[in-house]
């Protein structure tokens, strides 16, 4: 066991693939001797040497692709996008290729390939350093989609994610990089994709949510423990596929729902786990659903008050827990 | 050579005819690894890919056929390509796009397995009729196409070749496209990407002078697509697409450079396109017909067949032969296709994810 924050334990992660495993490669910007912008690659091409740590031109449909070719002739590339808004270059080669080269094939080819991207804020980073794009990625079969918001986490999922034989779109919250510290195992391990965690038990709500607001949500249910209620909070870990069992199964035992993101409200993953909610666990529900998300607009503002006004946060989170507990 | 090795004399006359067209090839003018019997090879398959391109726009107005794309007048270029990689590579891989019915013909697609998927019918073998024809991955064969979009499958093609020199293959990986998709962004990267790393990579670019209804001229203000060889520092070769030997002598020369690992070409093979961009397109709104007749004065049917009757190399009684011999697979073909059904409804939810 060593004590990790989030970003250590996915340097561990890619390490320790690429020490077992040949095919398995990392290419994407300034993730060579600068070690990427968050230092996720740092020491990895001193390493394994540039044949396996490639410095990719300012491109990131190129990075994708790149990847996407290399994945569909068997390597394991795992490829950095800097920031999530920076997905948009590439979102053809990712939800438009890469989503369908099985299918498209019939399974003839297949894309064992994962991108992990920083996303999310508060941290500065305006309407370009800031955004969460998982709606659009869990929108698209053929992709999976994981979010882990703690580092024991982290290692697990990615590990999982290096092995898979789909693609992956790995999403790390950047304010959950340096924020959280646990013990993780030094041995490899693997979290399954598409199974969810129960980070609190309780017994008379339940909070669904993943990334960074599932740290604000026990701080929330923290909060509502003082005032006599015992909340339940579960970590999606992965937005595509959704543990439907586990959240219908906490549903069922709490009767009350609210779901957190940080994303916008509408057509987030919250609309999706509110409706499956909606057309499966209807009969246990004792209040409407609710959702606490981040507000309509494009992307998050910079100035630290608009910041603010745009992040669910534990209070707003305590709030509508309250609305929740008291229809 | 480096980035200044553009063909001058190419890029400057790119239509002219090559010095033996009207002359028998003899075997001195040949290029290295092209005999003769090859060329009577490319002549038998030009005309099957010819009724077999005939067939499927036919098929397409019959309403047995949802979208053709015709290669009609991109034969020569398609066919030397593939014959130059089968002799010049050690080993080679191909992505090609919609245009390609002759490239993915000589690499071994049967008249049956593309009219199956000409008309979406079970059995279809790249892509189970999910995509349009001539689309999915034929891996045992040597080629993939995976997309409609224009130009995605270039950066994929260079990853690919990437991952051949990773894995100690020696792989020459041919990216076909048309003129066209040279202005998309990822064209751009794809090249500069496997101009950095050297990497063994080959863009044949079919270049018939539109881009759908919109001609070069609204495309790039440059003369020759391969003009942009030079600003990524690689090999650029403009080259008549409708004569066989001087095709296959720019493949070939191109293949042989990326196998010494020299680094990655674009081989701009000018073309004609007889008919409309597709089945759904109508180029007479935009092309008039004295156009289309004066293309087909190359047409690359016609002048191989020139060529090797000039030659001796082929009498009219082996010509004869050889059509009816086509014909009669092509409509041996239709009719298995026609008799074939659709494919199970049952399996469509299948292969989005590994089974399991």
């Amino acid at each position: 066991m060593t004590t990790m924050t989030l970003i250590e334990a996915v340097r561990a992660a890619i390490q320790s693939a690429m020490r077992s495993d040949p095919d398995v490669f990392v290419i994407g910007e300034d993730i060579g001797k600068r070690g990427g912008v968050f230092l996720a690659t740092q020491g990895l091409l001193d390493e394994f040497g540039e044949g396996r740590v490639i410095d990719a031109p300012l491109a990131e449909a190129c990075i994708a692709g790149i990847a996407l070719g290399a994945a569909m002739d068997g390597r394991r590339p795992i490829a950095e996008i800097q920031f999530a808004d920076f997905m948009w270059p590439a979102i053809n080669q990712l939800v438009g290729e890469a989503a369908r080269v099985r299918y498209g094939t019939k399974g003839k080819l297949n894309a064992p390939m994962v991108v992990r991207c920083s996303y999310g804020g508060p941290v500065r980073g305006g309407l370009y350093h800031s955004q969460s794009v998982e709606a659009i990625f869990a929108h698209t079969p053929g992709l999976k989609v994981v979010t882990p918001s703690t580092p024991y986490d982290a290692k697990g999922l990615l590990t999982a994610a290096i092995r898979d034989d789909d693609p992956v779109i790995f999403l790390e919250h950047k304010r959950t990089y340096r924020s959280v510290h646990e013990d993780v195992p030094d041995d490899d391990y693997v979290v399954p994709i598409g199974s969810a965690d129960i980070k609190r038990r309780g017994a008379h709500a339940t909070i669904v949510t993943y990334g960074l607001t599932v740290h604000y949500s026990l701080q929330a249910a923290e909060v509502l423990a003082g005032e006599g209620f015992d909340v339940e909070v579960v970590d999606l870990r992965t937005v595509r596929p959704i543990d439907r069992e586990t959240v219908l199964e906490s549903v069922a035992r709490t009767s009350r729902v609210l779901i957190v993101h940080e994303d916008n409200r509408t057509g987030g993953v919250g609309a999706e786990v509110s409706a499956m909610i909606a057309e499966e666990g209807f009969g246990s529900l004792d209040a409407p659903i609710m959702r606490c998300a981040g507000i309509e607009v494009p992307a998050m503002p910079f100035a630290p008050t608009l910041e603010a006004a745009f992040m669910p946060t534990a209070e707003k989170i305590a709030a509508k827990l309250r609305e929740l507990l008291a229809y | 050579m480096k980035g200044d090795a553009v063909n001058a004399r190419a890029m400057t006359q790119p239509n002219k005819p090559s010095k033996r067209e009207g002359a028998p090839p003899q075997s001195q003018d040949l290029p290295e690894g092209l005999t003769s019997s090859d060329l009577l090879d490319i002549y038998s398959t030009m005309v099957l890919v010819r009724k077999l391109d005939e067939r499927v726009w036919a098929l397409n107005r019959q309403g047995q056929a949802a979208i053709v794309a015709s290669c009609q007048g991109h034969e020569a270029a398609q066919l030397a390509a593939v014959w130059a990689l089968r002799a010049s590579a050690p080993d080679y891989f191909c992505f090609t796009y919609y245009r390609d019915l002759g490239v993915t013909t000589a690499l071994g697609l049967t008249p049956l397995e593309s009219i199956l998927g000409f008309m979406a019918k079970d059995g279809e073998p790249m892509s189970g009729a999910r995509q349009f024809p001539q689309h999915g991955a034929m891996p045992e064969l040597k080629f993939v196409n995976s997309s409609s979009v224009i130009g995605p499958h270039a950066p994929q093609a260079v990853g690919f070749a990437l991952s051949r020199r990773m894995t100690g293959r020696d792989t020459v990986v041919a990216c076909f496209f048309g003129d066209g998709a040279t202005s998309q962004g990822e064209v751009h990267e794809a090249m500069n990407f496997a101009s950095i790393h050297r990497l063994p990579v080959i863009f044949l670019i079919e270049n018939n002078g539109y881009a759908i209804s919109t001609p070069t001229r609204r495309q790039m203000a440059i003369e020759h697509v391969a003009q942009r060889a030079a600003a990524y520092a690689m090999r650029g070769t403009t080259v008549d697409g409708t004569d066989v030997i001087a095709s296959y002598q720019a493949v070939s020369d191109a293949v042989m450079y990326a196998a010494a690992g020299n680094g990655p070409s674009i081989v701009e093979l000018n073309v004609e396109r007889y008919l409309p961009h597709t089945s759904d397109d109508d180029d007479t709104l935009y092309r008039a017909r004295a156009e289309v007749e004066e293309a087909r004065l190359r047409d690359p049917l016609k002048k191989l067949q020139e060529l090797l009757m000039k030659a001796g190399l082929l009498d009219a009684g082996e010509d004869a032969q050889i059509r009816e011999q086509a014909q009669r697979e092509v409509d041996e073909a239709t009719n298995e296709a026609d008799a074939a059904p659709y494919p199970d409804d049952g399996d469509v939810l299948a292969h989005v994810y590994a089974e399991g």
